[in-house]
């Protein structure tokens, strides 16, 4: 048990002291979950809410295909995504790979079947309350698209935190397009991984809490999200 | 007191209902009805459950489509463009997940209007000001029902559709909607009701639809519906006995 208490001082330790390293890990971390969070928000959102409202050929195959996508594995994505950056792939040319730009485009493969499976649930259930209202009422479908966002805000807020959660906790993929360069493209998964490897289990297991709170954190306030909008009425 | 309802305008009538039938599930739920509704008053229709009430209001606003037969609004059949000049208050009011003034401002919208002060009016006509800033979805039943009464008739309506919108409420609330209903009637506003409520039909009906089993089996003046009914299956309604 000494490990545990041993890692957990040393987390707080690197936490209390805001140690170079720690920081600049955990500020590429967030920067790299947060970018593709938002890039996978930006599309993922109207996707879900299309499918949600509209009916038309292949809409049952498209949501069954992304919520099949919701278990993508990241070391396949994260091998895609390394063919499609190396030199000899198609994208070569933009010389990404081992850069946080590739490490956000895996990401943002992972996370986007999510937000769309998720929003498109979210979003049908409140299409089947309002559909006949907006019907009566002729609501152009654009404004019935932006009021189901609206209306389903802190619903979908849950859904952007399920996303986040995924991406923050992600090593497969970012560790093969990443390389988990040092000062570049370490962030705390890899870094977990590499002092892993290097048998640093007290520094891997310190990262380790730190990432379990971060954690801990999104879903407690995900969690108080949805419980004030339930008390407020508004989900 | 609501302000955009003119005596005039009864562009949309008359509405002539032809041969409409609407068979869901290899059930024949609208059967052939036929009819001309009045430009003007409060249309009541009636009859037991599975009738058919509902679904014939839904095909006059355009929420169901007929298999057969057409509806036409002063000689016109039945088009986005009319319906905007529709509104239409459900038994279940869906109520958007904002404040009760963010519910009135939506409608408005849609409509053009962009003041809210319009909102507030409509709302103290329905007594529910007090309430602009409260999350809408935390009223009462009474409550949500003049609000969706409130967000109808923020549209300026030229026909109102109310599908048993006082069913379940008490009679404080009832008192409220069909004082609402009697005045918007009178400044011209076609309404046509559907209820069970025999009391409510006979204090606000003009004239009387009765369906059964998805045929219309009666239409006329209220007064005559309810003094002598023609067909058997009114009669045993209207003496409180089962239609079957």
């Amino acid at each position: 048990m000494t490990i545990y208490s041993e890692s957990f001082f040393a987390a707080f330790n690197l936490l209390a002291t805001a140690d170079k390293d720690l920081v600049e890990i955990l500020y590429l971390s967030i920067n790299v979950s947060l970018l593709s969070l938002a890039l996978s928000c930006f599309l993922g959102l109207p996707i879900g809410a299309i499918l949600a409202i509209r009916q038309f050929p292949m809409r049952n195959l498209l949501v069954g295909i992304f919520n099949a996508m919701m278990g993508l594995p990241p070391v396949v994505v994260g091998l895609l995504v390394y063919l499609h950056l190396s030199r000899s792939g198609p994208f070569g040319w933009l010389g990404l790979l081992y850069t946080p730009e590739a490490m956000i485009i895996a990401q943002m493969i992972l996370i986007t079947p999510i937000i769309i499976a998720l929003s498109c649930q979210v979003l049908e259930d409140l299409n089947e309350d309002y559909k006949d209202f907006f019907s009566s009422l002729v609501v152009p479908k654009r404004t019935a698209l932006v009021a189901y966002i609206v209306d389903a805000r802190y619903s979908l807020l849950t859904v952007v935190l399920a996303g986040f959660g995924r991406a923050i906790s992600e090593v497969g993929a970012v560790i093969i397009v990443g390389g988990n360069i040092d000062h570049l493209t370490r962030v705390m998964t890899t870094a977990i991984a590499l002092e892993t490897s290097k048998g640093e289990l007290e520094l891997a297991l310190a990262l380790g809490f730190i990432l379990l709170g971060i954690s801990l954190a999104v879903n407690f306030f995900a969690q108080w999200l949805k419980a004030t909008a339930k008390r407020r009425a508004y989900v | 007191m609501f302000n955009s309802h003119s005596t005039s305008k009864n562009h949309l009538a008359p509405i002539l209902v032809d041969n409409i039938s609407l068979e869901l599930n290899n059930r024949l739920l609208i059967n052939g009805i036929s009819c001309q509704i009045n430009a003007k008053g409060i249309s009541v229709i009636m009859g037991p459950n599975g009738a058919g009430k509902s679904l014939f209001m839904r095909c006059l606003h355009g929420l169901a489509t007929p298999n057969s037969g057409q509806i036409f609004y002063a000689e016109k059949p039945l088009s986005p463009d009319i319906q905007k000049q529709q509104s239409m208050v459900f038994q279940s009011p869906t109520i958007l997940r904002r404040t009760v003034l963010a519910n009135m401002l939506f409608v408005a919208r849609q409509r053009g209007q962009l003041n809210p002060k319009t909102s507030i009016e409509y709302l103290a006509q329905v007594q529910l000001e007090h309430l602009a800033q409260h999350p809408a979805r935390l009223l009462s039943g009474g409550e949500k029902q003049r609000l969706a009464l409130a967000r109808a008739l923020i549209t300026r309506p030229t026909i109102l559709f109310l599908d048993e919108a006082t069913s379940n409420l008490d009679p404080t609330s009832t008192e409220t909607i069909e004082k609402n209903l009697q005045l918007v009637d009178q400044q011209g506003t076609k309404i046509i009701l559907v209820t069970h409520d025999i009391g409510q039909a006979k204090r606000l009906a003009d004239d009387v639809l009765f369906l059964n089993r998805g045929i219309l089996t009666e239409h006329g003046p209220a007064r005559s519906f309810f003094k002598s009914p023609a067909s058997a299956a009114a009669k045993s309604y209207l003496a409180g006995q089962l239609v079957l």
